[in-house]
């Protein structure tokens, strides 16, 4: 695939919450600032993985048009919820 | 790991496109399987551009609902642009839309179906049949996710196609030889600030919008007009920038649309004294006078002192009287976002809102081609060769004064690919890469480097890129959105010139090159600032109303003196350019009162 990538592979949340959607950028970045820092290494493993989600996906998670199946996820999602208006 | 000058890495492409929405991965296709080296330079993930939050659909007379052709479709237009819109580039797109749907069916977006298996397509305000007559139903869509779908198609195209991606890099300035081509860009990998030329034989902007200029936007952060500001410091002005649309029930602060529907099920607003407003403003269709008379009604509740909330900055909508089983049946996305965004539920508390930028009318002036052009002496359009924009950076300018719903996909789809057939054409006649004027690209590598030095301790007037952006949103939502004067929109010119000044001075404390976030900030300021002079001086300029352009002190459209299109650009300031009435081959549609 002709994909210009850094080899440095270090997650930056901050850049990752960058979204095509207001509702995204919102949330995801107030997680980032009032949640994140509290993660352990397992749930920073999950947030990575719920970053790689499209878009819609995400928002549909999000604003609970869908819940996931996998349980770190919902859990997460609930997490992201509940700090979006503190 | 900072890049000394001599050591800049250097690539070479056919084409260089900046932005990866739909309109840069339509045009990146197009060239990709012409067999041209392609290179897509995109600040986050290209699935992740804001062609991915477009939900409505795509306009283009199938016919497939209702009875309908091109020219209808291209009336609704023109007059919908409140004849602000250039009638050639209106008919190339609106002739040029069925296929852009049947293209983009066989790139394998699922659009929505009828019974008989034909494309679906709904009712949008604006459309009509016949020159004005009955509803048309002209929008294509996939479900409410259009935007997503195409994205994602075309993505999944260039892949096949081979499309070279720069992912989470960063576009800061053109460059360009002596004589004024344009040759690429310097851009820097955002992972690791490694700088990197692209050189190009032809370079297309397609950057998206800048919704990002108001604090109450619908737009995602990353729409902070960066071709718009490149293209303004290359010494191309910018068209028509006074044109904004708005949307007049955003989430107060937050931005997020609250639908009509809402109003259309019967909520309605109220101000800080407990008034249902809309009834002074407009006695017979209250809430559900259109887009900008609600809009304007709000602003002046706020600005006389009337609105809500412990800063008194926004009126409430209310809901809670539908009870909670209609809420539920009829509006649960909105009920949710209110939940999830504020904490409230609707059907028990009011939501607080206020107007809310959504599209960026103006930009990076081009003709029908795709081709940046530029007066030069009696020439209104010289094309600046090389340089091509499409998309909502760009305009063309088909949405004039005022955009309809469902021609944005179709602006960014049509324009993407008409200027990559245009860059193929040029590419026969221009087979070499020309050199660059080297000491303005030393001149964008420096200013990229100024940001890795810390701040002087004696640096006494260094400026922070949150504050100054604040700033710069809050002047912009103060004196440059709905409610626009002389008195408030001079004030606004003078408090813009003066953050654009006081950008000079702006310092950051992250000197990493590991995603060093605040410098692409930083430049994202830059860029801002650029629109927010083209906005606020040249919706200063326009003395009438015309589209979103809404003027209290001069309320009628005056086509003798104002049917043209405002240009701003730093060496020049202000200059106009006629409107282009003569349509490819029918009629031209005379101005006539925009009445729905």
């Amino acid at each position: 695939m002709n994909r210009e990538v850094s080899g440095d592979q270090s997650v930056n949340y901050r850049w990752q919450c960058r979204r095509g959607m207001l509702e995204l950028d919102l949330l995801l970045n107030n997680f980032v600032d009032k949640g994140a820092k509290n993660l352990n290494t397992e749930q920073k493993q999950v947030f990575e993985m719920l970053l790689s989600y499209p878009d819609q996906t995400l928002l549909d998670l999000l604003l609970g048009n869908s819940v996931s199946s996998d349980a770190a996820i919902a859990s997460l999602v609930q997490q992201i919820q509940k700090t979006s208006f503190d | 790991m900072s890049s000394d000058v001599t050591s800049i890495e250097r690539r070479q492409f056919d084409t260089l496109i900046i932005g990866a929405g739909g309109g840069g991965l339509r045009a990146s296709l197009q060239l990709a399987e012409a067999d041209l080296s392609v290179a897509v330079v995109s600040k986050v993930f290209p699935t992740r551009s804001h062609t991915v939050a477009a939900q409505g659909g795509m306009n283009a007379a199938l016919a497939n609902v209702s009875p309908d052709n091109w020219h209808w479709h291209m009336f609704d237009t023109v007059k919908g642009s409140d004849y602000l819109g250039d009638q050639d580039a209106i008919e190339y797109m609106c002739r040029a839309a069925p296929k852009a749907v049947y293209e983009l069916e066989h790139f394998g977006v699922p659009f929505s179906r009828l019974d008989n298996g034909k494309i679906y397509q709904r009712a949008f305000g604006g459309q009509s049949q016949n020159f004005g007559g009955d509803q048309a139903s002209r929008t294509c869509a996939a479900a409410d996710r259009t935007g997503h779908a195409i994205l994602h198609s075309l993505y999944q195209q260039n892949i096949r196609a081979k499309t070279h991606f720069f992912d989470e890099y960063f576009a800061v300035d053109l460059i360009k030889d002596d004589e004024g081509h344009v040759l690429g860009a310097v851009i820097f990998n955002i992972q690791n600030g490694q700088i990197m030329v692209i050189e190009a034989k032809t370079t297309l902007l397609a950057t998206g919008g800048a919704g990002q200029l108001f604090k109450t936007t619908t737009n995602a952060l990353i729409n902070t007009g960066d071709g718009m500001g490149m293209a303004m410091r290359a010494g191309i002005p910018l068209q028509d920038m006074e044109f904004f649309q708005f949307h007049p029930t955003g989430i107060a602060g937050r931005g997020m649309l609250i639908t009509e529907g809402a109003r259309g099920e019967g909520g309605y607003l109220v101000n800080g004294d407990g008034e249902r407003l809309m009834e002074r403003y407009a006695p017979k269709a209250k809430d559900l006078a259109s887009r900008d008379v609600v809009s304007r009604a709000i602003a002046v509740e706020v600005r006389e002192g009337r609105g809500c909330g412990p800063n008194k900055d926004h009126v409430l909508l209310k809901l809670d009287h539908l009870g909670e089983a209609v809420i539920q049946k009829r509006l649960p996305g909105i009920r949710q976002t209110c939940i999830t965004f504020l904490g409230i539920d609707p059907a028990e508390t009011p939501i607080p809102v206020f107007p809310t930028a959504h599209y960026t009318m103006g930009g990076i002036p081009t003709n029908r081609f795709g081709q940046v052009v530029v007066p030069v002496k009696d020439t209104p359009e010289e094309p600046v060769a090389g340089l091509y924009a499409a998309g909502e950076c760009a305009c063309v300018s088909v949405h004039g004064g005022n955009r309809l719903g469902g021609n944005s996909l179709l602006d960014i789809l049509v324009f993407g690919r008409a200027a990559a057939n245009h860059i193929i054409d040029y590419l026969k006649e221009n087979k070499y890469h020309r050199s660059a004027n080297e000491e303005s690209v030393n001149e964008i590598v420096a200013k990229i480097k100024r940001y890795d030095q810390p701040p002087s301790s004696s640096d006494t007037a260094s400026e922070t890129v949150a504050n100054l952006r604040k700033e710069l949103k809050q002047t912009m939502e103060d004196h440059c959105s709905v409610f626009r004067n002389k008195e408030i929109l001079k004030e606004g010119v003078d408090k813009v010139e003066q953050l654009a000044e006081r950008m000079k001075n702006v310092r950051i404390d992250d000197q990493s090159f590991t995603f060093n976030t605040a410098k692409v900030e930083a430049f994202e300021l830059e860029n801002l600032m650029a629109c927010a002079l083209a906005a606020i001086h040249s919706a200063y300029a326009r003395e009438e109303s015309r589209g979103a352009h809404s003027r209290t002190d001069f309320t009628e459209r005056d086509d003798k003196s104002w049917m043209r299109h405002s240009l701003y650009s730093f060496e020049n300031g202000l200059d106009y350019k006629p409107v282009r009435t003569k349509p490819l081959s029918v009629e031209s549609f005379p101005p006539k009162p925009r009445v729905y």
